[in-house]
């Protein structure tokens, strides 16, 4: 397949959203829109990997659609290829997915049209070209998830997710335009390959740079642009919360790496540190406030936000690499960035997937009102427990093996000449640590509560397995999830032409060393091999248990729970989200979050009920947000006063302007 | 034969570790009964228990999943494979290389995670209890352990336990600073993970401080041995790190001969001992923390790795 066979496809996608709009009488139309979103992305997908493997040259193509003196370009390269596997893969993985859970939906008229829009305009943005496609498939992207987030708008606090994240989109794209407008210049030539040949000053380079931060990282959820996260990506469908939390945030993660490792020209060497700043204070933030909420999908959608900050820690120093001469050390940190895209895309619709499921079976979203599924949904337990351990980094899972590519660089960083660096990532290294053991917390405490235990409300104890095709789904992604922990030397491979192209340096071979271990720098130095980690830890388990059952005992008495012989028959009794999260919360809540904790316990005899008052705040919102909208008030209010004037006052006005502006022309010229 | 006879090193690595853990843990109890003027238990009374636990047969809550059987199977296993991948007698492990010490804390944060999962399946107070603190305990103590690891690794050059033993050996490590501020860290971390005073308590049971023994409470029979012993695993593990890395002294260099082995193993057991020795007496000479001053005992270690990978990044000789 060619460049215009995958734009063929990707307009085959656009045009099932209208497809979606005919006539509810058209019986399983949600299965044929679906099918035919996973049949075109698992082409896409195939196509993507193929040239990936095959190492084929750049490809490009040019539309005269768009603006009639630049056409519309598009181009396929490494680093496309890539995205455009993840964005493919992510998509069929989701509308698979959807074959079976976009039954449930109550309004697929407010889905359907909207879905394949959204997964085509992910597309055309990895594949854009020149700025301007590029932008209008953002805002596309932007604009069909923002109605994806407002289909359920009736419900709870969507409208103001969706209110929130188009402001926030409406944001990124304006400082993205920035961006595009300071790299193209006076000239005004938007092709990405002009853009390439001319890069700006290093004044203009750093401004860029921050707005590409801005920008994309708005996208992506870097603190404090994260806010509309959180609320918007739980707030749509499952499959589409999936495919915003595992494929969009990479794909704003693609523009970041376009406008920043290419386009943008030579870096400067304290281009890192912002990055790496930013990206350890998200990854912190993030999953501390993953482990204060209840809502599943909010956990998850936090979390997200963690991971991305650990992307951007890698990402910078894969720059403070590059700038200083080190082309391997680069290569590494970029290989980690790289290997936790991917990572995180596959275990973020994994876990996605099971949250709705356990939505679908229980129509509850509220850990403190699950419990004990594990029981009754033998296999999505097992599929989001796989979750849960490779996104905690749980060797021999796929999210160990990117986190120690990570740590490895870190280890490299030393080297560095600028003080600044040397300083400050000791810190990062620090922040990444207790980040990926506060990740380990909260999805103890997501499936601890919401799978294990007893049901603490009716819903969950009626709940029933899903259907075939989202645990189809699920189980793919989780093997997914082990294969690419226990064979990381493949991976790593197959990321070497886009690493190479990124940073101009590439990490040597990883599956020549046999074994099917890794070792990033010098087998002398740092190796890890997954295959053999498996390999032992199923072999001691395996052992120990035959040992025991064969030579000692194997009868088994089932009877009630002993809890030191005061056990509650009362569910209510067990661990709540709240509780188990409490020392956590103790510990960090002071300077964290404003985490308040109100104990009223009426004196002995008294009979009203003991209460307890928990309110957390989120910092940023009190820091950036209040005063803008406060600004933002205070200006309109003021500004109100004008659309009270007479005609004279009016006309005057307009004759004011218009001798300000002739003045003003007369003196700029 | 090189490689039989490294595998045969290996295997019985793995075994000694397995061998002596219970040991070790008879050998505390009995130091502090006699520091306490008790008689005590004798040293081979944890084999006893173990052996009786696995014949004893098991009793499972109502509301257990099939997860609760499994997961002290994990546990041991991800205890074991690390246990296995720290040097004891010999630096030269065969498969030390398939995991670094990153994969070794990562490894003991997978059985703590199993284990805290096992805390909360009954679905009673007391199991989620413990996984909640014993999960606050690691959110410190796992970080700290990575900065230690991070301080290592950037003296010897290396994340593998083998060499960075190896390293130790040589005459280049000489007196750094760092290094001090790691080893107090790695002690305060190995306190922390095995549940000793004064972060929790090992002899306790109904206490509404404990936190290991909360977390394992609705287990018995085999499946309660399955997580003494990794318990007991855990302990030689640390103790076996601390001596290879901070008191290598008499550890057989990598491709060693038997005559070398064998004083390995014998200045392995001595220190074991005097580990042990030492941990006991620790123990009867402070008290036990409140829940909530623990994460400032834990946060010590945290600082103080962080403290020693920042002086490594600014300067080669500390």
């Amino acid at each position: 397949m060619t460049l215009a066979g995958g734009l063929v496809a990707i307009g085959g996608l656009l045009a099932l959203g209208p497809a979606a709009l005919a006539p509810s009488r058209v019986r399983h139309l949600s299965s044929l829109i679906y099918g035919g979103v996973f049949l075109i992305c698992v082409l896409m997908t195939g196509w993507a990997l193929q040239r990936l493997f095959a190492g084929a040259p750049p490809e490009a193509l040019t539309l005269p659609l768009g603006l009639p003196w630049l056409g519309a370009h598009f181009r396929i390269d490494a680093l496309s290829g890539f995205f455009l596997a993840i964005v493919d893969f992510g998509a069929a993985a989701a509308s698979f997915y959807a074959l079976g859970y976009g039954r449930h939906e109550k309004a697929p008229g407010r889905v359907l049209p909207f879905f394949p829009p959204f997964v085509a305009a992910m597309n055309l943005v990895v594949l854009a070209d020149d700025a301007y496609v590029f932008l209008l498939s953002w805002e596309l992207m932007s604009l069909a998830s923002w109605a994806l987030v407002m289909a359920h708008h009736r419900e709870g606090d969507n409208v103001r997710a969706g209110y929130v994240y188009i402001l926030m989109a409406t944001l990124g794209t304006f400082a993205l335009l920035l961006a595009f407008g300071l790299l193209g210049g006076a000239d005004g030539d938007l092709g990405f390959g002009a853009l390439r040949g001319h890069p700006p000053s290093a004044a203009v380079a750093g401004a860029v740079l921050a707005l590409a931060l801005i920008g994309a990282g708005s996208k992506a959820g870097l603190t404090p642009l994260h806010i509309w996260l959180p609320l918007a990506h739980p707030a749509a469908p499952s499959h589409v919360s999936a495919l915003m939390s595992g494929v969009m945030t990479k794909v704003a993660i693609y523009g970041f790496l376009r406008i920043v490792f290419d386009l943008l020209g030579p870096a400067a060497w304290w281009w890192g540190a912002p990055m790496m700043a930013a990206g350890a204070a998200t990854a912190v933030v993030g999953v501390l406030f993953a482990l204060l909420h209840n809502d599943l999908k909010r956990v998850l959608a936090y979390s997200t936000i963690e991971n991305i900050g650990v992307i951007f820690v890698a990402l910078g120093l894969a720059l403070a690499f590059e700038t200083n001469g080190q082309g391997t050390a680069a290569a590494l940190a970029m290989t980690a960035a790289l290997f936790h895209i991917l990572n995180h895309s596959l275990f973020k619709s994994l876990l996605f997937f099971g949250s709705g499921a356990v939505l679908t079976a229980t129509d509850e979203r509220d850990m403190g009102r699950l419990g004990g599924l594990l029981n009754l949904m033998p296999l999505s337990g097992l599929f989001m427990l796989v979750g849960a351990g490779a996104i905690s980094a749980l060797p021999p899972l796929n999210g160990f093996a990117s986190e120690w590519l990570i740590f490895q660089a870190i280890l490299l960083s030393p080297s560095l000449p600028s003080w600044t660096l040397k300083l400050e990532i000791p810190a990062v290294g620090a922040l990444l640590a207790l980040a990926a053991a506060l990740a380990g917390a909260c999805f103890v405490r997501l499936f601890g509560i919401s799978f294990l235990g007893r049901p603490r409300g009716e819903a969950a104890r009626a709940a029933k397995e899903v259907d075939r095709f989202m645990l189809a789904a699920m189980g793919v992604l989780a093997v997914l999830c082990l294969v690419a922990g226990i064979l990381p030397g493949y991976v790593i491979d197959a990321l070497s032409p886009i690493v190479h192209l990124l940073v101009g340096a590439r990490m040597a071979p990883q599956t020549d060393l046999g074994w099917l271990a890794i070792a990033p720098v010098a087998e002398s130095r740092s190796s890890y091999d997954g295959m053999l980690v498996f390999l032992f830890i199923a072999s001691s388990a395996l052992l120990a248990a035959a040992i025991i059952h064969r030579l000692a005992s194997d009868a088994t008495r089932v009877a009630p729970a002993w809890d030191c012989g005061f056990p509650d028959s009362n569910p209510a009794a067990q661990y709540t989200p709240e509780s188990f999260a409490q020392p956590i919360r103790r510990v960090f809540g002071g300077f964290v979050f404003r985490s308040r904790e109100k104990v009223d316990m009426p004196a002995p005899g008294d009979l009203r009920p003991a209460r307890f008052d928990l309110s957390i705040q989120d910092l940023v919102w009190d820091i950036v947000y209040r005063p803008v909208t406060r600004g933002v008030q205070l200006g309109a209010d003021r500004l109100n006063r004008l659309q009270f004037l007479t005609i004279r006052q009016y006309l005057s006005l307009v004759f004011a302007a218009l001798v300000f502006l002739l003045l003003a022309l007369a003196i700029w010229t | 034969m090189a490689l039989l006879e490294s595998l045969a090193i290996q295997i019985l690595e793995m075994l000694i570790v397995l061998a002596a853990a219970p040991l070790l843990t008879g050998f505390v109890r009995k130091v502090k009964a006699r520091l306490l003027r008790k008689r005590g238990p004798p040293l081979l009374q944890p084999y006893r228990d173990l052996i009786k636990l696995t014949k004893k047969e098991v009793v499972i809550a109502e509301s257990a999943s099939w997860l609760f059987r499994a997961l002290p199977y994990l546990v041991f296993a991800a205890t074991w494979v690390a246990a296995a991948l720290v040097p004891t007698f010999g630096a030269g492990l065969m498969f030390s290389w398939s995991a670094d010490m990153i994969a070794i804390t990562a490894l003991l944060g997978s059985a703590r995670f199993f284990l805290a999962l096992a805390g909360m399946d009954v679905g009673t107070s007391f199991g989620g209890i413990g996984s909640s603190r014993e999960m606050m305990f690691a959110t410190l103590a796992e970080p700290a352990m990575l900065m230690i690891v991070f301080t290592l690794a950037l003296i010897a050059g290396s994340t593998q336990l083998s060499t960075v033993a190896a390293f130790m050996l040589s005459p280049a490590v000489g007196v750094r600073v760092s290094l001090g501020l790691a080893m107090v860290g790695l002690v305060i971390v190995a306190i922390a993970e095995n549940a000793r005073i004064p972060v929790d308590n090992p002899a306790t049971h109904l206490e509404l401080t404990m936190v290991h023994e909360a977390m394992v409470l609705e287990y018995s029979g085999r499946h309660l041995a399955m997580i003494e012993l990794s318990a007991q695993l855990k302990l030689v593990l640390y103790v076996s790190m601390i001596a290879c890395i901070f008191v290598p002294f008499g550890l057989a260099p990598p491709g060693a001969g038997w005559r070398d082995l064998l004083i390995g193993a014998a200045a392995y057991f001595t220190k074991l001992a005097g580990a042990g020795a030492l941990l006991a007496l620790f123990e009867t000479s402070v008290a036990k923390m409140r829940v909530f001053r623990a994460p400032d005992f834990i946060g010590v270690a945290l600082m103080l790795g962080l403290l020693a990978t920042l002086l490594r990044f600014v300067s080669r000789e500390m």
